[in-house]
């Protein structure tokens, strides 16, 4: 492998886990409120990308506004699941909160088979992020070098969002202690709606870098990367951001170079076996706490 | 100011609070003693609206404030400082006093009055920028109560400040109680302490299985021959 193809593994590795990093805040962040694995995200992401299709295509939305549509969309369908299947749930057992997320996230994945068929539909095209664009010898698509960009950008205003604003501090608040965070005035359903809000914001975001290089979205497009973002929060340490957005790029960049060194059908298994891996070993993940069981 | 008139707590099957009724006069400290589980918590925290459809009447200055939620209650002006400290571990001493300013928006009076509480506190303010969960108990104790005024409370509710601490530190904390309750806050305090309680009170009520069963001056009750028995151990 000389250095040209390398780097552009390197830029593919980087690119495709920016996307898993910024699905894999949504579940960690949502982890960090509720407790709750929010199995639905992966087909919300994929729910955004039949927006993107209604936008573009049916409606004729020119590209820039189709994105905000997008994502206004999403996050609306992010906060009213949260409305319809978890709020109800709050004082339930943890188990009964979590087959409500497995029942949203078929109860998705079907609609949009029933909608709009089980048959890959094609993506609209964006041709200003489609646009090759050349780095020294490393030639790639503008949406491939931007990708990781946006995410670093996002991944920024969000921890000086929770690290400095009050409503950050709340949300911190709220993840160790509802009571004692109620006693304060917070009110909980609001900081969990926000959760829901920044979660779908970038899952919409992940959607669109994730779909516009690709040709086709169907209604399990979601699923696999769902998992796998998954994985990434818990490799990184389920509830830490920073562990999300880390535990995102190791695996884009393991997968991506799997691939490259010609072992394309195992990619995914070394995503799985380093979820295993981590269970066994450090189940805490990479930067994640230390819990101590309340006894 | 507050009024309880027959107040009833159903946890489940138990009947927690049995027909509560008390009253806190304005400007000064009430305490509200008894052994575990005679349902002090449960009062306070029936008060704040954390307990599931409390049933009875409680009137916060000409207010019916029974049917209102945890967040309209802190509006009020209605403040409890939870039994266990329960300062949020991850944030910062200053962070965890904004927290207590959560629904004020007058901006310098906030500022005041987190001057005023590292006055009160001074070693608060050496730990200004320290993680609270990293703080001994009693700093964290400080700490919760300095949350609390944080709110600008009326009425400071404070349940067992000073469990788990060392002696010397209690006699801090009361000593800062009497001095918050000296600046114009109402003070109602739960305590397992009788004696400390009792001596600062200047009105007390005691409680046993969710009834009230006595009540009187501070001074009345630490004389009392059945107190004296039951709670002061002698």
């Amino acid at each position: 492998m000389d250095l040209t193809t390398f780097l552009s593994y390197c830029l593919t590795g980087i690119s495709i886990g920016g996307i898993y990093a910024l699905i894999a805040i949504g579940y960690t962040m949502v982890y960090g409120i509720l407790r709750l694995i929010n199995f639905a995200h992966g087909d919300i992401f994929m729910m955004a990308a039949y927006f993107m299709i209604f936008a573009m295509v049916d409606f004729m939305i020119p590209w820039y506004l189709s994105i905000v549509v997008v994502v206004i969309a999403t996050v609306i369908l992010g906060v009213v699941i949260e409305k319809v299947a978890y709020k109800p749930l709050r004082s339930a057992p943890r188990m009964s909160i979590m087959i409500s997320a497995i029942g949203v996230s078929y109860l998705l994945q079907n609609t949009a088979t029933y909608l709009f068929s089980a048959l890959p539909k094609s993506y609209p095209s964006i041709d200003v992020l489609n646009k090759r664009i050349t780095i020294g010898d490393v030639s790639t698509s503008l949406v491939t070098f931007i990708t990781p960009i946006i995410t670093i950008i996002a991944v920024i205003l969000l921890l000086m969002l929770i690290k400095h604003t009050k409503v950050g501090m709340a949300m911190r608040a709220v993840s160790k202690d509802f009571e004692t965070a109620q006693l304060m005035g917070i009110k909980i359903n609001d900081i969990i709606s926000i959760t829901f809000v920044i979660g779908c914001f970038l899952a919409a975001l992940g959607s669109i870098l994730y779909f516009t290089p690709r040709p086709s979205v169907f209604p399990l497009s979601g699923s696999l990367p769902g998992l796998k973002c998954f994985i990434a929060a818990v490799f990184g340490g389920i509830g830490s951001i920073p562990g999300a957005v880390v535990g995102g790029f190791i695996i884009g960049l393991s997968e991506t170079f799997i691939k490259a060194a010609g072992y394309s059908e195992f990619s995914d298994v070394f995503t799985f076996v380093l979820l295993v891996v981590v269970l066994m070993f450090r189940p805490t993940g990479l930067f994640g706490e230390k819990m101590a069981e309340k006894v | 100011m507050l009024k309880i008139e027959n107040l009833h707590v159903y946890y489940g099957g138990i009947h927690a609070l049995r027909g509560i009724n008390m009253e806190v006069a304005d400007g000064q400290i009430i305490s509200l003693i008894g052994a575990n589980g005679a349902g002090k918590s449960t009062t306070l925290k029936a008060i704040m609206s954390l307990v599931q459809k409390p049933e009875g009447h409680i009137e916060f200055d000409g207010t019916d404030i029974s049917k209102m939620n945890t967040r309209d209650v802190v509006k009020q002006g209605i403040v409890l400082c939870p039994e266990g400290r329960r300062v949020f571990p991850d944030l910062t001493v200053d962070e965890n006093l904004t927290m207590g300013a959560y629904l004020r928006k007058d901006k310098a009076d906030v500022k005041k009055d987190r001057d005023w509480v590292y006055e009160l506190f001074p070693r608060m303010k050496e730990r200004e920028w320290q993680l609270a969960g990293t703080l001994s108990g009693g700093e964290q104790q400080m700490l919760a109560v300095g949350r609390a005024l944080m709110a600008r409370p009326k009425l400071l509710m404070l349940d067992e400040p000073s469990l788990g601490l060392a002696p010397l530190i209690i006699k801090d904390i009361f000593a800062i109680i009497k001095e918050i309750n000296n600046a114009g806050v109402n003070v109602l305090l739960i305590e397992q302490n009788a004696k400390a309680a009792l001596e600062i009170s200047d009105f007390a009520y005691v409680m046993e299985t969710g009834t009230i069963t006595m009540s009187g001056s501070g001074r009345e009750l630490l004389n009392d021959d059945r107190v004296r028995s039951a709670y002061l151990g002698e």
